[in-house]
């Protein structure tokens, strides 16, 4: 039985109490009240513990084990950067706060800035997007911006891959421009003909991801860059991929002229079962005034947020961002030092490479070459001769205790799966992954039932999403338990 | 190094199965020159003991509220965070797990949206909510859109403008990128206002400076006039105050901070999102539905995605992913720890303490009022000192004080203050004579 708070909810428990109150009592005005009480759980602090961790036991973590999810970058995250974050000092500053009172918060963020445009080779950056999608409206703002205050106001286009992020195409329109997407070539790049050929004077610009969600390296990026900027537009970087390319080479060296990170991905803080993340955004020198107000400033060893931005695109959230993934971001860049970040993406893409090499004997691998720190399988061959569907080898993954790779995606590879170790597995996981994928292939052929039917020892088995989209059930109704 | 467990014999046999020479035969397609030639010029190496010291240090060189006396709201609010919240949400169940998109593997983050959407929609009267936003702001922004494009006659947007400053900001962001027209105006000129272009008017409640409006007079003009009613609503406050079902609201949103997240300068915090059934199907992001497994068990899955980005991509309600969902999960369990009674315990404390340090300072002789509006833990009052050296003063003895503002001296007081804490800030305030 899935049983929820609300079901261990009897009139007069309580998990909580309040100091004896000490001043007169106040009350509200009769029409201003509520009339009825919010049908909130009665429960006590037992009650509470034991649901919400019995709950929790149903979920699956990197703690637990690996999970090759691909362009979602899965590592391992530290406790450190998770106990710095707890630190009062940081924790329990109030955002209002005068600057005097918070320069080591101020400090951090500014800090943090100077790394993310170091490892970006950009000039300019703002913590403030609280995520990757909004870091990409952000960046796609701040192209629009920039394009306006030239008075180029033809530009209605954003040029996006095929093989792109959702993210990609849904941001561009947040920003109030019309998607055009370009094609792969049969190399899984950019096609540049295609490209060359889309890009005009109207077409604010092309947002990449370097390596693609393919895991291939655009290897014609100079040339890419080229086309767009001989036709004015701008160059995005989606920075969903960077943990391929720490120390190796970076967004500014290639050509782009906006970057995003995903410091939820890259930079080893917690997913938190969909958030929070943090998505600073990067740009080169003249894009640093369109920046979000405010800017974390430093001026003789003095740190202060600057308001004063004329250019600015003006706010996508209130204050700075999310501070406390900030400060877990910048714990971790100091753990690895220079070195360690290239190690890592050195590691990742050597993990990477050795799980494709270990797996091509049994599956298709479209694009065989070098990947980078992912690449994207497909279960084509399944599917054809045994009716066995990438779906099905993704659930029976659940049942030898993996979370599943990324599947259908990019949707340019039929049954793909796109599998993403990250650098913080050793080669004896990797082993046994590769060994379980196999024998999955083994199983396709001889007991495809058994596929289709999987997942088979998980706490819930398939699901009917079917009926949860058609008749929604959205919440909890008294009336339907009794 | 520590979080790379490759050793270097590893390496040589995993190369060698690749097949490649060294790891640069992994990185040929970087073309050369776009390599990078030197090390990234980043602080070196520290160890746990050498970083934990030099973060301390960091941290140490902020004033913390524990070590002071926070009397500053401003959409932010210093509130007591019960101990169990940090202890479940620090399980890596919750904390290292990706969004649910395998429910078989999901059920616990699943479970405690569908509870935490539950919990929304009682708070708001609204009949379905989402599974978070970014913050109260980009909330805002969100529904101003979604608003915005819910009917054909009409696009623009009315912002009463005593909403908080950054939302405002931020709400002008996401509209005006979208070409949308937006004005904004006083609840007064609102009431005087011909409506017949206008999409949505959106409101604060209460008001940044902590007036509660007529809300039922305002909403029954908004929607009279046949345009779409978004409340941007302090859930705290909602535990008390009316509901805005009650006041024909059609989208209520809002920061839920107040409900177990903390101050964190400013973030991670928790934008809610819930709704009249009729605009479901628009809104944006995660959203839980139950339903059964192949077994017939009850279980929890991700649903309406055909709203989404990954399926809808720039036709997508929004390009929202990654959401909150370790803070909805700290507010689902704040929810639950107070529960029905001790959430409005909780709410009535604010109540009675701001009242009672309202009044203190009042009388005081010092201060002025602003307004004669009611008010829930926040309020205004016009000092006879600069606003900025009242609050240096007060620091000096232990207090941070309000926030400068238009309209005066904004002042929020939570159920953490103590009758000591309060008889001493207006002592303090009221003898400084600057």
């Amino acid at each position: 039985m899935a049983e929820l708070i609300f079901d261990l909810s009897k009139e007069g428990k309580c998990a909580f109490s309040l100091p004896q109150s000490q001043i007169p009592s106040y009350e509200i005005d009769e029409r201003y009240a509520r009339d009825e009480d919010a049908m909130l759980p009665e429960v006590t602090e037992v009650d509470v513990i034991r649901h919400f961790t019995n709950i929790s036991r149903k979920n699956y973590g990197v703690d637990q084990g690996f999970y090759p999810l691909g362009s979602c970058t899965m590592k391992y995250n530290p406790k450190l950067n998770e106990d710095v974050s707890k630190l009062q000092g940081f924790c329990a500053l109030h955002p209002y706060q005068p600057e005097y009172q918070v320069q080591g918060a101020l400090k951090a963020a500014y800090d943090l800035q100077q790394y993310l445009c170091e490892i970006t080779g950009m000039s300019g950056a703002t913590l403030q997007p609280a995520a990757g999608a909004h870091g990409e409206m952000t960046g796609i703002m701040i192209i629009k911006a920039y394009h306006e205050s030239r008075k180029d106001t033809k530009r209605t286009k954003m040029i996006v891959p095929d093989s792109a992020h959702g993210t990609n195409p849904a941001s561009a329109a947040t920003a109030g421009y019309d998607v055009v997407q370009v094609r792969s070539d049969d190399k899984g790049l950019v096609d540049i003909e295609a490209l060359a050929s889309m890009m005009d004077e109207e077409t604010a610009g092309l947002m990449l991801t370097n390596p693609n969600t393919l895991g291939l390296f655009e290897s014609n990026i100079k040339e890419i860059a080229k086309i767009v900027h001989d036709k004015g537009g701008l160059l995005y970087y989606d920075g969903a991929n960077l943990n391929a390319i720490m120390g190796i080479a970076r967004p500014f060296d290639m050509g782009f002229d906006v970057v995003h990170l995903n410091l939820h991905k890259t930079m080893s803080t917690p997913h938190g079962g969909g958030g929070p993340g943090s998505g600073p955004v990067c740009v080169k020198e003249e894009l640093i005034k369109f920046l979000p107000r405010p800017v974390v400033c430093k001026k003789n060893d003095i740190y202060y947020l600057d308001y004063d931005r004329k250019d600015s695109i003006g706010r996508v959230k209130a204050f700075y961002g999310n501070f406390l993934v900030c400060i877990k971001a910048l714990t971790y860049i100091l753990t690895m030092g220079p070195e360690g970040l290239k190690q890592a993406s050195e590691t990742a893409v050597l993990n990477a490479n050795y799980i494709m090499a270990g797996v091509k004997d049994n599956f298709i691998i479209p694009y065989d070459r070098f990947c980078m720190h992912e690449f994207v399988l497909s279960g084509n061959d399944q599917k054809e001769k045994y009716g066995v569907s990438t779906l099905d080898m993704a659930k029976r993954l659940l049942d030898y205790g993996y979370h599943p790779p990324t599947i259908y995606f990019p949707q340019i590879v039929h049954e793909g799966m796109m599998i993403e170790p990250t650098e913080t597995e050793n080669k004896e996981t990797l082993d046994k992954f590769i060994e379980v994928m196999n024998k999955i292939a083994q199983e396709a052929i001889e007991d495809s039932d058994l596929l289709h039917n999987a997942p088979h020892n998980t706490y819930v088995r398939r699901l009917d999403e079917v009926t949860a989209a058609r008749n929604p059930v959205l919440k909890w109704e008294k009336e339907q338990d009794l | 190094m520590r979080y790379i467990p490759v050793t270097d014999k590893d390496r040589e046999e995993m190369l060698s199965k690749c097949k490649a020479k060294n790891i640069d035969s992994f990185f040929l397609a970087i073309p050369e020159d776009v390599r990078l030639k030197r090390l990234l010029n980043l602080p070196s190496a520290r160890s746990e003991m050498e970083l934990i010291r030099y973060m301390q240090d960091i941290a140490a060189k902020n004033s913390n509220t524990n070590n002071y006396s926070c009397f500053l709201g401003a959409g932010a609010y210093d509130h007591y965070i019960p101990s169990v919240i940090g202890h479940l949400t620090s399980r890596q169940e919750f904390f290292t797990a990706y969004t649910p998109y395998q429910p078989e593997i999901s059920q616990g983050t699943l479970t405690a949206i569908f509870e935490y959407q539950t919990m929304i929609c009682e708070l708001t009267g609204m009949d379905v909510s989402n599974a978070s936003m970014y913050d109260g702001a980009s909330a805002l922004g969100e529904a101003c859109v979604i608003a915005s494009s819910a009917s054909r006659k009409r696009s623009d947007i009315i912002i009463v403008e005593d909403m908080h400053p950054e939302y405002k900001e931020t709400v002008q962001t996401y509209l005006k990128f979208r070409g949308i027209k937006y004005t904004a105006m006083s609840v007064e000129q609102l009431l005087n206002a011909d409506l017949t272009s206008t999409a949505g008017v959106c409101i604060q409640y209460p008001s940044f400076y902590g007036d509660i409006y007529d809300m039922e007079r305002i909403g029954r003009y908004v929607k009279e006039s046949g345009s779409l009613f978004i409340v941007c609503a302090n859930p705290m406050a909602l535990a008390l105050l009316k509901s805005p079902k009650g006041f024909g609201a059609d989208f209520v949103v809002g920061e839920a901070q107040p409900l177990g997240i903390p101050l964190g300068y400013g973030g991670p915090y928790l934008g809610y999102f819930a709704c009249i059934k009729e605009h479901m199907r628009k809104m944006p992001g995660r959203i839980v539905g139950k339903t059964t497994d192949v077994d017939g068990k009850t279980a929890y899955v991700l649903t309406l995605q055909a709203r989404e980005q990954h399926i809808r991509r720039e036709k997508a309600t929004s390009n929202i992913c990654s959401n909150q969902a370790l803070c909805a999960l700290m507010a689902t369990i704040y929810l639950s720890v107070t529960g029905k009674e001790g959430f409005k315990q909780v709410a009535k404390r604010c109540v009675d303490n701001a009242h009672y340090v309202y009044e203190g300072l009042l009388n005081t002789g010092k201060f002025l009022k602003t307004s004669d509006l009611p008010f829930f833990h926040e309020f205004t009052v016009s000092p006879k000192s600069d606003i900025s050296a009242l609050n240096d003063y007060l620091f000096k003895h232990g207090f941070i004080g309000g926030l400068d503002t238009v309209k005066g001296w904004l002042i929020a007081v939570t159920e953490k203050r103590t009758k000591e804490e309060m008889d001493e800030f207006i002592r303090r305030a009221g003898e400084f004579n600057g």
